[in-house]
This record gives structure tokens, sequence and C-alpha cells, in this order.
């Protein structure tokens, strides 16, 4: 999902898109600063909440049950009474943690298959590429389902089923990049000075197609988080007591048909605020690798 | 142009057989087991001899790859086995539902081309407007929000607050008939979740494609010559700026498919997405092994038509050259 970043400044009187004026800058400027803290607040919370404070999520408090927000639960209680901010941030510890291991695994692959393709060519990148056609033309969610399905729910079927359906677009990345550097005087130097096949990839390929590829695996992540609350919500991720992004929602769905909405609101604004960050970030550190394309916020 | 299909449609097989394939591998590989699927909790006190028998009787002690082999064969013939969790042969449970999720699907799809063509062009009108800023960053929210979260959101507020569409299922309960004033109303909002959940994608491209049009000479030239605002916006800006866009459009199958999924489940919407889910939840193998065939050949499908409408509409384009 690519599109340029919102709020270009325009001459008021004609359609100016490649302007750079100091208002775009400082709207930019804004715009890393606030992603920048939303990420940190995220990795903060998520790191230091569970061992600095002395509360326990599953703490049920059936006199408190279901109470709307307020000042003492500021995201108020679930259908057992347990503190749903708490229950939010330890959620968002497991489906972070997923969509992290998740990315990190496919991006290994990714990079590996993408490489190996580009650095080989001929039939073995034509077949390499078949393979990663093939796995496009099952939609990613379906396919997620199927292996969870068949292996039983659980942590490790969520992040292999993840990683197996992302690690295509960084292999095709990593393929053009390759493809693009092959051509370099310093690939044709190194070959020309006798280094292997495996040393020009290790040493010369490798290093440079890593900004690419590390991007594409912050871009990942709230894919892969995004993926595991689908999983979750549709009762084919992890177990229901473990509090994940998407259990909580699944579970908010009871109390939702009665009337109560806050149970289901939270949990959905704890994976939509780190998602919009990081792909603000992203935006950013890519206008800083290639500064002459427009930014674009991937989604 | 039928040639271009052709050879796709070749393309498209190798493709199918790969992903039977392995799904049947996965399958084999997984810790599933046919017989016990098949006999549920009266495998527990069934002794070993009765078990082997089943075995034998399913066809299941057979290499995954002769399985795999038999299912082909015979899904050729119209037979796909016979699904557990609802009770029927698969090609009924597929031939009942597909027309539903056909229906959602097509409806969700066209209001989100509508609505997201006119936000993007009101957006791209005025770069750097409020307009423009308040389409795009609801565009990058609803982007990032999962559709299962809006979907139970929009049941609170239709359904709970405001009680004016019902909250799920494809008729009223108690109701005998499908008519065709109870589909619409229960119609209205699965089919209105997807079309938001597919709106950020289109709003976005063609507010970049609209824009991009309106900074290029032909626009600068068609104002020149002093012609109105409303023949520049259609005649020359549109026409290029959609195009880009109108060509992805078959390429946003898989991205529908996932939205069907979760909004038809949430919505007990009586399609073959929701029937996907509780295949998966009862590990029922033949309506899975099917039903994921048969999403792929959708998205083969969406693929031949985006290049197909790449050549319709593009004169540039020579579908020979393809």
């Amino acid at each position: 999902m690519t599109c340029d970043a919102p709020a270009p400044a325009a001459a008021p009187e004609t359609t100016q898109w490649r302007s750079y004026g100091p208002k775009r800058r400082s709207t930019r400027a804004l715009r890393v600063r606030t992603s920048a803290a939303l990420v940190a607040a995220t990795v903060l919370a998520v790191l230091l909440v569970p061992p600095l404070v002395q509360l326990d999520q599953q703490a049920v408090d059936l006199a408190a049950k279901l109470r709307p927000p307020s000042f003492q639960h500021p995201f108020g209680t679930d259908d057992v009474g347990r503190d749903l901010l708490l229950r939010c941030v330890y959620g968002l510890r497991v489906s972070l943690l997923v969509g992290v291991a998740a990315a990190l695994t496919a991006t290994v692959v990714g990079t590996a298959v993408g490489a190996a393709a580009g650095a080989l060519g001929g039939w073995a990148d034509r077949a390499l590429m078949r393979v990663v056609d093939t796995f496009s033309s099952v939609p990613h969610l379906l396919l997620g389902i199927f292996i969870v399905a068949m292996f039983r729910p659980g942590v490790w079927p969520v992040v292999i089923s993840v990683a197996l359906t992302h690690w295509l677009s960084t292999a095709r990345i990593v393929r053009a990049e390759v493809l693009s550097l092959r051509s370099r005087p310093y690939i044709d130097a190194a070959v020309s000075g006798g280094a292997s096949r495996w040393r020009v990839a290790v040493r010369h390929l490798l290093p440079a197609v890593l900004p690419q590829a590390a991007l594409a695996a912050v871009l990942m992540v709230p894919h892969a988080m995004w993926h595991e609350s689908a999983l979750s919500f549709l009762g084919l991720g992890l177990p229901t007591h473990t509090a994940s992004l998407g259990t909580l929602i699944q579970t908010a769905r009871g109390s939702l048909l009665a009337g109560q909405w806050w149970p289901t609101l939270f949990p959905g604004l704890f994976l939509i605020v780190p998602t919009l960050a990081i792909a603000g970030l992203a935006g950013a550190w890519r206008e800083r690798i290639h500064p002459r394309h427009r930014s674009e916020l991937m989604l | 142009m039928a040639r271009l299909a052709g050879r796709r449609a070749l393309f498209a097989v190798p493709v199918l057989l790969v992903v039977t394939f392995g799904v049947f591998a996965i399958a084999a590989a997984s810790p599933f087991d046919p017989v016990k699927a098949y006999a549920g909790t009266a495998a527990l006190g069934a002794d070993q001899q009765t078990l082997d028998r089943l075995r034998e009787n399913l066809g299941v002690d057979q290499p995954f790859a002769a399985r795999w082999w038999h299912w082909l064969t015979s899904a050729l013939t119209g037979d796909l086995g016979h699904s557990s969790v609802m009770r029927q042969p698969v090609a009924q449970v597929i031939g009942e539902r597909l027309v539903w999720s056909a229906l959602l699907c097509a409806v969700a799809f066209a209001a989100a081309v509508l609505v997201g063509t006119l936000l993007g062009v009101l957006a791209a009108r005025r770069p750097g407007s409020a307009v423009d800023r308040t389409v795009t960053s609801l565009a990058y929210t609803l982007e990032a929000a999962p559709v299962f979260w809006i979907a139970l959101l929009a049941i609170w507020l239709f359904a709970l607050q405001w009680d004016v569409l019902p909250a799920g299922g494809l008729t009223d309960t108690g109701s005998e008939q499908v008519t065709f004033g109870q589909v619409t109303s229960h119609l209205a909002l699965p089919a209105g979740v997807l079309a938001v959940s597919q709106l950020p994608w289109f709003t976005l491209y063609v507010r970049q494609g609209v824009g991009d049009a309106l900074a290029e000479d032909p626009v600068r030239g068609a104002r020149a010559r002093g012609l109105s605002e409303r023949t520049v916006l259609l005649g020359h800006a549109l026409r290029s700026g959609l195009l880009p866009v109108l060509t992805l459009i078959g390429s946003r199958v898989p991205e529908l498919i996932t939205g069907a999924l979760l909004v038809e489940s949430v919505f007990s919407w009586p399609g073959i997405a929701a029937a996907t889910v509780e295949a998966a939840t009862a590990v029922d193998f033949p309506l899975l092994a099917a039903l994921t065939t048969l999403a792929t050949a959708a998205v083969l499908a969406g693929n031949l038509l985006a290049d197909l409408l790449y050549g319709l509409f593009d004169p540039r384009v020579k579908l020979s050259d393809m």
C-alpha cells in the first residue's frame, strides 16, 4: 500500500506537487517527532510496565465487572472485572512479540531467496520467482488460516504462518535491488579481482541491500501484528486466556452485543496507533535513503 | 487478447496444481489425523484394528501424493468430497454459498470504487487543503484499523445504539423466505464495512493519480485554452489519472477475500468465506482444501482481469507485447 504523504504545500492557484516549502518541512518534522514519540511510548510501555508495575493482569474482580472507563480504570474493566488498560498493554506485548518474531523470520527468508535469485540469475532466478508468484496467488490470511487449522492454534503456528506469507515482498525488493547492483563497477571489479560468487554475494551485495531489507522488516511488523490479531480474532490464533490484541477483541464481542463498547474500542486503538506511528517513521527513513523519491507512507 | 488470456490460463494450471499439492503436503506434515477427525470421540474407545480398518476405508493409509492425485481426479469430475462440519457434499456447500459471497463482494467493491474515486478527486483538486488533509488522514487511519474491529463498532453503532440495521445473518430470524427487502437491509452493514476496508486504498491511489495528472502539461494546456474546470477534470485529469487505478482493480482480489473472511464471520453472512473459517475451526479438510483452491483460482482470475483491463483502457499498451 503506497501513496504519497499528506500535506504537500501548495501555491493557491496551481497544483504544485513537488515543492518543498518551509510549511511542508515543518509538518514533516512534526509527523516524524509524533511518530517517534508514539513508537518510543509503545516500546517503553511494553518493556517496562510488566516488570515495574506490580499489578496482575489476570486479577479477576467480579464486583467490578464491565465498569465504563473511569479514573480508577482508564479503559474500564472487562466481563470478569480485569483492568482493560493493563490487559491491553499485555496484549500489545504479546502481539508485538509475535509480530517482531514473524517479521524477522520473514525478512531472513525473503532476503536469502531474493539475494539468491538476483545473484544466481538464469533458471534459478526464474524458478525462485515462480515460487514467489505461486505463494502470492493464495490470499495470505487464508493460507494462515489453513496452516493454523492444520497445526492447531498456538504461538508457533501463528508466527510461522505469518512469516510464510510475508517473505514474498521482501524477496521481490531484495532481488530487484541485487539486480540493479550487479551492473555496478565495484561488483565488476570484485569479479575481475577473482572474488568467488559467494564472496561477491556476502561481502558486496548483501551489505548494500540490508538498508532496504531492514526497512521492509520494520514495515512488516504492523502487518504481522494485524495478521496475528485477525487469526486470534477468528479463534485460530493464540488461546483466549493469553491476552493479545486479537483475543481481547474476540472476548469483547460478547459484551459488545450487550452494549458495552469499551472492551472492543481500546484494543483496536492499540493496534492502530503503533501502525500509523511505525508507518510515519518508515516514511521518513525512506526519504533519507532516497531523498529524491517523494515520501511514501506504506501500510 | 484471446492469446494473452489463453497464456495466462495456461500459467494458472500449474499454479493451481502446485497449490493443491502444497495443501495436501501441509496436511500430511501436520499432526492432523483424518481418522480421529472422522470418528470424533468414538476414536477414544476404539481398538487399533477398527482404527486401521477405518484408515483403509477412508483411503488415508496411502501416501499423501496418492491421496492428492485421487482428490484431483475426482475434483475434475465434480466430486470434491464430503464436508463434515456442514454435513453436505463440498460442491453443494460451495454452490449454495458462492452467490451470497459474490453479492457481498460485488456490492462492497462497487461502493468502494465509487466513494474512493469521489474522495480521491476531491482531495487531489486542492492538495494541502483542509479537505485533502482530512481525506488523507482518514484514509490512513482506516487502512491501519483492523476490519473486524470496524465491523464490531459498526454493529454497536447501527444495530445496538440506533437500531436501524440488523446485526447479522441473511434474513430476520424466524423468517421463512429470502426476500429482496430483507437481504438488502441485512446486506447494508457487512457490505458497508467491507467497502470501508477497501476504500482507503482507492482513495489514496485516485488522489495520487489524479493529482499527478492535474500537474501535467495536457491539463495546463487545457486550462490555457480556457476550457471549463469540469472539462479539464473529467476529460483530461480523470482519464489519465484513473488509468493506473482501473488496471489495478483486478489485483485487489486477495485483499477482498481477506476482508470477506473477517466480515462474513463477524456478520454471520452465509457465504463461502464464513464457511472457510468454520471449516478451519472444525478442521474440515475436504472443505478447506476446496475453498483454498477456489480462492487461488479467484486471485489468478483477478490478475488476468487486471492485465486485460490494462490493454483495454490504455491504447499505448499492445496486448501482444505482454
